[in-house]
This record gives C-alpha cells, sequence and structure tokens, in this order.
C-alpha cells in the first residue's frame, strides 16, 4: 500500500521535474505493455501466484473443517480472477487490492468488535459450551481418600483400552470402561509390575501418546458399586480412583451435584444455574442481544461517576486540542520567520517530544512529578511540596500539561506546512492595502490555515476524547474518588473508566467493553460529523 | 503507469492472501499435528522468556527418551496469562504454561486449566506450595517455586536483627538514619507489602475452611482489621511518618543502596540490586508491630496443563516426572534465586545464607488467595490503606473499606 502512496506523491510534483527513475521504469514496463506478452505473462505469474496460495489455503482449510473461511477464500480469489482477466471493469482493478484490505484489517475488525458487544464474552464464558461441560467434568473428579496409587499398563483388544493393574500388594487385575476390574492370571511381570497378559496387545508409550483422547476419557469401575469410584490414569502408568461429584443429562441440559442433590440446569444465560441463582462456573458464550448495552447505560454504580468523567473528558479532549493548536501555531509562526537564525536546529529540537514513545514520556513525567521526590518539586522548586499528581484539581493540570509537551510538536508540524503552502503575495497584497500585521494574520492567514487544518483538529479531538496512554501511564486515572463504588479517579476519562469497569480484578468483560466501546465510537463519530458539517464553510473563503 | 499500477495491485492481492487466508490456516496446522502423529506428538510449553534456558535441558530429556518432542516458547510474564485464556478455547493454545498460583481462580472460572495429578509425590513439595496449587480441593499446579518478601538488612548500618517493629526504628536511628525503614507504596497503596502487619494484628483477608480460602467469610472488618489501621495511621503521614506514599518501589531501592534506610521490606527479586550495590545484604523475618507473627503472602510460581490439550498424557508425565525432580528444580532456582518449591531442592538451595532467610520467612507465609473474589479486594484494598497513610480517619476508612469489598464481591 505505502509503495503505491509514495509513487502518488512522487508523481504529482514529478510533472515539471525530470522523472525519477522508477517513472522511467514505469513508463518503459507502460511502453511494453501497449500491444506487447511481457506484461502479461507477468499478470499471469502474480495472478498465478495468488491462485497457488489460496489452493494452499483451501487444502488446509478443508483438513480444518473451517468450511466458512474456507468458502470466502473460493469466493474472493474468483472474484479477483474475474475481475483481472475480464478486458473492462477498469476501476475495479484500481479498488480491489485496497477494499480487500479494507474489509481485512477495518471493516472485520470493526464487525467483530459489534459482535463481541452482543455476546457475554468475558471471564467465566470463555469458550464453546461443551469445553465448559468437559472442564466442569474434569473439576468435578476427586480423588477416593486414602487410596493407593495403582501400576498401570494400558492394553488393547480389538481396538477397545483397557487398563492392566497392579494394586500396592502385587494382585493383577484387568478392566474396561465396560468390564469393572476383575482379577486375571499369568499376566507378565516386570519389577513388580504387570506389563502384558495374553489375548491383549500393550502399548507402547508412542501409542499411549497417540491415543491421549481415549485414554483421558479412560474410566475403569473398580467394582459395580459406582461409588467405590473409577480408576483413571492420567500420565499412562499410574492410575488413582476417582469419584465424580457432578453428573451430566445431555437430553435435560442438566448438571446434578451428586454430593447435595442440587440440579443446576441451562436456562438459556451461558451457565448452569441452580434454582437459588447460584452458576456453575465456567460457562460459556452465548448471544446476549442487547444486554451489554442496557448494563452500559443502566448500571447504577456509574450513575455518579458517569457525570464528571464525561465532563472531564470533554474538557480534557476540547483543552488539549486547543492548548496544543496554539502553542504549535504560535511556535510555527515564530520558527517561520526568515529573521530568525538557525532556525533548522530549533525545528529539530520541537519535534524531539513527538519522537519519543507516549507511553514512555508519560512514565517520566509522572516520576518527576513525585510529591516528595520528584525532580520539579526538589528541584526546580527547590523542595516545595505541589500535589502535582494526588490532588483532584492540580492533577487535572499536570495531566494537561503533559498532554501539551507530548501534543504542540504535532500541531507545529501541520501549521508549519499549511503556513509555508499560503502564498507571499496574499500577504503582500493586504500589507499594501494597509492592513496591520495582526489583521492580516486574523482575516487572512488563520481563515486560510484553518481550511487544510481545521479536519486535522477534529482528528486531534477524537484521538485526545480516546487518549488512553496519557492517562493510564501518568495517573492511572488518580488520585482515587474514594466516594466512588468502582474504582474510578478524578483524571480519568471516559475510555480509562470503561477499561476499569470492564476489567476490574480478575473478570475481563469483553462483552460490556465492547458495547462501551462502541457507545463511545457512537458520541465521537457524531461530533466529528457535526464538526466537519460546519468546516465546509470555511472551504467557501477559497 | 496503468500497467504498472496494475501490476502492484496484482502483488497487493498475492500479499492479502498470504497475509491474511493463509495466516487463518497456519496456526491451526501447526496444532493439528500435536497427538496426530502415530509415535510421538509434540508438547508446546509456554515459560516466562528469562527461565527458557531452565526448562530446556528437562524438555531435551524427556524427548530423547520419551520420543515426545517438547517445543519450549518464551513468552512476555506480562501477557503470558492473558493470552492463555483466551487462546486455550480456539484451540491454539499451548499444552502447558508457566504461571503462578493466584492466576488459578481465573483460570477455573474459564475453565482453560485441567487438574493435575501429582500422586505420592504431593508429599515431596512444601506444604504451602502443595496448599497454593489446589483450588476448591483440586490440584491444579505442578509447583517450582516460592516466593515472599522479607526484610533486607545492611548488616554494617544494624549488625543484630530487630525483634519487633519499634525496635527496628529504634535500632536505625541508633545509627543515625533519620528514616530508617523503606517499603514501597505509591499514590494507590501496595497492600501486598502491608500484609505482614496486618496479619500480625489477626486480620487476614478472607477466613479458610477446609477447601481453602472461604469467599463467603470475609475478615478484613474484622476488629484485629480495625487495630492493625489505626497502627497504620499512627505511622503515617501525621504520625511517626514509617509509611510514605510517594515511595515507590524505585525510590525505596534508591534509599536502601544509598544507605539512607537500613531495613528494606521487599522480596528476593531486589537481592540482586542490593548486592550489587556493595551493601552487605541479611536476611530477617519481618518484624511484627505486636507479638504475634507477621505473615506476608507466599506466592507459588508452577505449570499449568491446558484443559483444551490433545496431549494430556505427555503433559502430566512430563510435568510430575521431569519438572518435578531435584535437578530441575535446581535450574529453575538458579534462573530466578527463589526458593524451589520441591523440599529436597529447596533444602539444597537453603545452603545459601540469603535464601535460607527467604526460607525462614516463608515458613510462617501464607498463599495469596487465587479465588476471584480477592480482585474486588484489591481493588480497593491499597486506596484504602493509602488514604490513612495520608491522614484519613483510620477507623470510617477500613470500615468503608470492608463494606465496599463485601458488596462487591455479593454482588458478583
Amino acid at each position: 500500500m505505502s509503495s503505491m502512496i509514495d509513487e502518488d506523491v512522487a508523481a504529482d510534483p514529478g510533472a515539471d521535474r525530470k522523472p525519477t527513475k522508477r517513472q522511467r521504469q514505469a513508463a518503459k514496463i507502460a511502453d511494453a505493455a501497449s500491444g506487447s506478452m511481457k506484461a502479461f505473462v507477468v499478470k499471469l505469474v502474480l495472478m498465478g501466484l495468488v491462485d497457488a496460495i489460496a489452493l494452499y489455503a483451501v487444502f488446509i482449510l478443508a483438513l480444518q473443517r473451517e468450511w466458512i473461511v474456507l468458502g470466502v477464500i473460493v469466493a474472493v480469489t474468483v472474484f479477483v480472477n474475474w475481475i483481472y482477466f475480464s478486458r473492462r471493469r477498469l476501476p475495479a482493478k484500481y479498488l480491489t487490492p485496497g477494499i480487500i484490505f479494507l474489509s481485512l484489517f477495518q471493516v472485520f475488525v470493526l464487525l467483530y468488535t459489534g459482535y463481541v458487544a452482543f455476546t457475554n464474552y468475558g471471564t467465566g464464558h470463555n469458550g464453546s459450551k461443551e469445553q465448559a461441560v468437559s472442564s466442569l467434568m474434569a473439576a468435578s473428579l476427586e480423588r477416593v481418600p486414602d487410596s493407593p496409587t495403582y501400576q498401570v499398563t494400558v492394553v488393547d483388544q480389538l481396538g477397545t483400552l483397557g487398563l492392566l493393574v497392579t494394586d500396592p500388594d502385587g494382585d493383577v487385575q484387568l478392566g474396561t470402561m465396560e468390564q469393572p476390574l476383575a482379577e486375571v492370571d499369568g499376566a507378565e511381570i516386570e519389577n513388580g509390575k504387570a506389563v502384558a497378559v495374553d489375548g491383549w496387545t500393550t502399548l507402547s508409550f508412542g501409542e499411549v501418546i497417540s491415543r491421549t483422547d481415549e485414554i483421558t476419557e479412560l474410566a475403569i469401575p473398580a467394582s459395580d458399586d459406582p461409588n467405590d469410584g473409577a480408576l483413571r490414569t492420567p500420565d499412562g502408568s499410574n492410575g488413582y480412583l476417582y469419584t465424580s461429584n457432578l453428573e451430566y443429562d445431555e437430553a435435560a441440559g442438566t448438571m446434578t451435584d451428586l454430593s447435595t442433590g442440587t440440579v443446576y440446569t441451562d436456562i438459556g444465560t451461558g451457565a448452569f444455574v441452580a434454582e437459588d441463582g447460584q452458576e456453575l462456573r465456567p460457562g460459556w458464550q452465548i448471544v446476549v442481544g442487547f444486554d451489554n448495552f442496557i448494563r452500559a447505560v443502566t448500571d447504577p454504580r456509574l450513575a455518579g461517576p458517569l457525570v464528571y468523567v464525561t465532563l472531564w473528558t470533554f474538557a480534557f479532549a476540547l483543552i488539549s486540542v486547543a492548548s496544543t493548536f496554539f502553542l504549535g501555531l504560535f511556535l510555527a509562526i515564530t520558527f517561520n520567520d526568515l529573521r530568525m537564525r538557525g532556525r533548522k536546529a530549533y525545528r529539530i529540537a520541537m519535534i524531539l517530544p513527538y519522537a519519543i514513545p507516549s507511553f514512555l514520556s508519560a512514565l517520566v513525567w509522572a516520576g518527576m512529578m513525585n510529591q516528595s521526590f520528584g525532580f520539579i518539586n526538589q528541584v526546580l522548586l527547590g523542595g516545595a511540596s505541589v500535589p502535582w499528581l494526588t490532588d483532584p484539581f492540580v492533577a487535572k493540570i499536570s495531566v494537561l500539561i503533559v498532554n501539551l509537551w507530548l501534543g504542540f510538536p504535532y500541531m507545529f508540524l501541520v501549521c508549519l506546512g499549511a503556513l509555508q503552502s499560503i502564498p507571499d503575495d496574499v500577504q503582500e497584497a493586504a500589507t499594501v492595502d494597509g492592513a496591520s500585521s495582526w489583521n492580516v494574520f486574523r482575516l487572512i492567514k488563520l481563515p486560510l490555515l484553518l481550511v487544510s487544518v481545521a479536519p486535522l483538529l477534529i482528528a486531534s479531538f477524537a484521538f485526545n476524547f480516546n487518549n488512553f496512554n496519557v492517562i493510564y501511564m501518568l495517573t492511572n486515572g488518580g488520585p482515587r474518588d474514594t466516594g466512588a463504588p468502582i474504582p474510578v479517579g478524578f483524571t480519568d476519562i471516559l475510555i480509562s473508566m470503561v477499561y476499569k469497569v470492564a476489567f476490574t480484578g480478575q473478570t475481563r468483560d469483553y462483552g460490556l467493553a465492547s458495547a462501551y466501546s462502541i457507545i463511545i465510537f457512537i458520541v465521537v463519530a457524531v461530533i466529528s460529523i457535526i464538526a466537519f458539517r460546519r468546516t465546509k464553510s470555511l472551504e467557501e473563503i477559497n | 503507469m496503468r500497467v504498472n499500477k496494475k501490476l502492484f495491485a496484482a502483488g497487493a492481492v498475492a500479499v492479502v492472501a498470504t497475509l491474511g487466508l493463509a495466516s487463518c490456516a497456519s496456526g491451526d496446522a501447526d496444532n493439528g499435528e500435536n497427538g496426530g502423529s502415530a509415535e510421538g506428538g509434540t508438547l508446546t510449553v509456554w515459560v516466562d522468556a528469562e527461565r527458557v534456558d531452565a526448562v530446556q535441558p528437562a524438555a531435551d530429556a524427556y524427548s530423547e527418551e520419551k520420543g515426545v518432542e517438547v517445543e519450549i516458547v518464551g513468552k512476555d510474564v506480562a501477557t503470558i496469562k492473558d493470552d492463555f485464556i483466551q487462546q486455550v478455547p480456539t484451540g491454539e493454545g499451548p499444552d502447558i504454561t508457566m504461571g503462578a498460583h493466584d492466576w488459578l481462580g481465573e483460570l477455573s472460572t474459564n475453565g482453560v486449566v485441567a487438574p493435575l495429578e501429582l500422586g505420592d509425590s504431593a508429599g515431596d513439595y512444601l506444604d504451602v506450595a502443595i496448599n497454593a496449587a489446589t483450588y476448591e480441593g483440586t490440584v491444579y499446579m505442578l509447583p517450582y517455586a516460592v516466593e515472599n518478601i522479607a526484610i533486607l538488612r545492611n548488616a554494617d548500618l544494624v549488625p543484630e536483627a530487630a525483634t519487633s517493629f519499634d525496635d527496628m526504628i529504634a535500632k536505625g536511628q541508633a545509627a543515625g538514619l533519620d528514616k530508617p525503614f523503606v517499603v514501597e507504596q505509591g499514590a494507590e497503596g501496595n497492600p501486598y507489602h502491608l500484609y505482614p502487619f496486618q496479619t500480625a494484628f489477626g486480620a487476614p483477608v478472607f477466613g479458610t475452611n477446609d477447601e481453602g480460602y472461604d469467599p463467603t467469610d470475609l475478615q478484613l472488618g474484622n476488629e484485629g482489621g480495625i487495630e492493625f489501621a489505626n497502627w497504620l495511621g499512627s505511622q503515617g503521614k501525621n504520625g511517626a511518618g514509617n509509611f510514605n506514599t510517594d515511595i515507590d518501589g524505585d525510590i525505596a531501592k534508591q534509599a536502601f543502596l544509598d544507605g539512607t534506610a537500613a531495613f528494606w521490606l521487599t522480596g528476593p527479586w531486589n537481592v540482586g540490586a542490593a548486592v550489587d550495590g556493595g551493601i552487605n545484604v541479611a536476611i530477617d523475618t519481618i518484624p511484627s508491630p505486636t507479638g504475634e507473627p507477621a505473615s506476608p503472602f507466599a506466592g507459588v510460581k508452577g505449570f499449568f496443563v491446558s484443559s483444551e490439550s490433545d496431549n494430556k498424557v505427555a503433559a502430566n508425565d512430563f510435568l510430575v516426572n521431569y519438572i518435578g525432580t531435584e535437578e530441575v528444580q535446581l535450574d529453575l532456582f538458579e534462573a530466578g534465586n527463589i526458593l524451589p518449591a520441591l523440599s529436597s531442592a529447596a533444602e539444597t538451595a537453603s545452603s545459601d545464607p540469603i535464601i535460607e532467610g527467604f526460607a525462614a520467612v516463608g515458613a510462617e507465609a501464607v498463599p495469596m488467595p487465587a479465588i476471584p473474589a480477592m480482585g474486588s479486594v484489591w481493588q480497593y484494598w491499597g486506596i484504602a490503606e493509602a488514604s490513612i497513610i495520608n491522614g484519613e480517619d483510620p477507623v470510617a476508612t477500613w470500615e468503608k473499606l470492608a463494606a465496599d469489598v463485601q458488596a462487591a464481591i455479593d454482588a458478583k
């Protein structure tokens, strides 16, 4: 993708310059293509590559039984072939690769977030029902108290697995899933352990490994009484007696706790629930409709904090955009002045904050703003005790200062570029007409500047609205509002509050988090659309 | 130009197909091999990137003896748990992962971990390790190390161990230090490092029953808790000033290295820095503010088997019979300098006085609760302690903490 952009950028101003090397190459190919076979061969090879990769993918997907993905790949490949081997459909030839990228990296991600918002995906609802059941059954196994370790050998008779068991007294028994353990004679003993018996084939360790699934399921009843437990072997050479305290009835969709008699039923909430509301964990993933959205807006714990967090989010985003823009603009004007010496060196220095990763700078700032030990209080202010990050109001100022430091180089770059694109003759004409330099700036330069910069300001607003890094790394939302029922702080913005609500402690609620991010997306989108509409009026100046 | 673009477009399609479509498939393909081949198969083990070398010999030995290929994958400690939880249900996860016992509640709630049968070898591990590896009565983890905090003492400044908290401060001040004791806190507090003092007042977080910690029995707000809160207030900003929320890990370390503090409550992970800094370090038990022992939390590290592993038999065999040996436990000890969980290996490792010091404190340690309810406690605990240190009313703050935690647990 990037090479295409490079080419376009290079091509535009290239009109009145000497063609670059790449352009000459391109022209050569273009000339050769008109009527020659060479380009067709190249196209054939490339399309062949695409088809070969697709074929390989289809082959592997068929093995994995991923029919949906397979169908999509076949459809896309056929479609791409049809487009590029057709003599017409020129626009499609240009658009197809971009659209494929767009669907893969943008549309798919958006749709998936949207889908997750309608599920209960999160801690306790992590996988499929099948996985939840098998996990519950595995966890419900309890070793029979004080039962010994049995030495076992896995044996096979015409596909039926059995265990050849040597108990601690040296007695040898054999059993299968259907046949409870019974004594056998004539077993071959090695080092006190029965290793083979007539009529059964002993499995080697490799065979045991390759039949792991069957062996994990293998439970040999110790006797006809199920309360005596069943013998299982977790490692293929030692066996232990287990009883299970859960029973699964697939037809009725119920789990019964055998020790208490409680029946847990699948009532469509993605878990087995007892009558008193107690849930068995793990549950599984299901689609829950608008539940997450309803929870997001009706959560009583959020009622108080939501108001001031929303206000602060808007304040944070607006002030950040305004402060970075004006500082950037001021510096751009200053460093654009031809009378200034060493402009280039200054400009490079200006870019530095932009070149350092923002989370790193935020951490450094957090250290410098420490109340008792930080550089600012100790060195710059000579031992003052300003609560930079621990007082609710001062912490907000600190966040804004740090974000200004992080954000102004971007605005500086943008404004510098925009200023340089304003033709000098406009300014000259105004000066000749007798305008003061302030009026020239206010009435001519600024409006012209805003035409190109306004969309970037809107983008910057959207970015700051969700500026998670700065908040998380600098204050982590703190100082905490100890009065609030959720761990929210006075510098939390919406996105960091959502993070705390959806991912508290060990709970990961991806469904709720996705619902929130969709709501925030809608808010930002509405604001941006309104703002873009308004900036259209600016363009009329041109 | 036209043809050039077309060529480019075709190339782009090729890239898309490779990136997008093939990558969907390749993961499955790798996993499909597990248990698929007649002999052997592959065990994929995720380990903390720093311990790859320690596990590799055991993996090689296992491959050679049993014909099962063991693939050790180094992972970033910070993301290993979430990756495991997310990838196991998709079938892309590993067969075994390295982790810590306090993940158990989360792993088990998500159904991604399989029970592990230690058999008769369970008796060969330290009690605290087996307790920590057990969740709701079932063992899920093969423990390899036990980690807890202790007092690091600068033996050049204060040659003798302190007998109580007040004695520690007195001894330090006698040595001419203004603030002789440091512990890492931070704006949101650090309850992990304050817990020993809290237990000395008889206020554990949860009561215990025969299956381990009991989430329905919150002990945090009991009388001992209130006493602890009062004591903490008296040691804070408006009192003796021994606790300070502006001191974070780095500042505490610097104070100890500079010799402005003689006692540092921290874990084995900081011993290396102190020794390298030329400090004559001695490890002491945590001096108690009451007569009762000050028990820190023990964190136990170990290995879990994935519930979706196709190779559970080999995974069990590898962990119990190869990782659970003195040799491998000592290799892991060398890599991390944390007390091994296997008793015999722990004894060998304790020939080092520093490890012996931590092991002595560890004998009093209690496993950090792994129950999901603990998440609700962490959320409110530190911030309440931090505000008490900073001069809020101790009793009211502590009572609100207990009420908030109880409400959060009930809401779940």
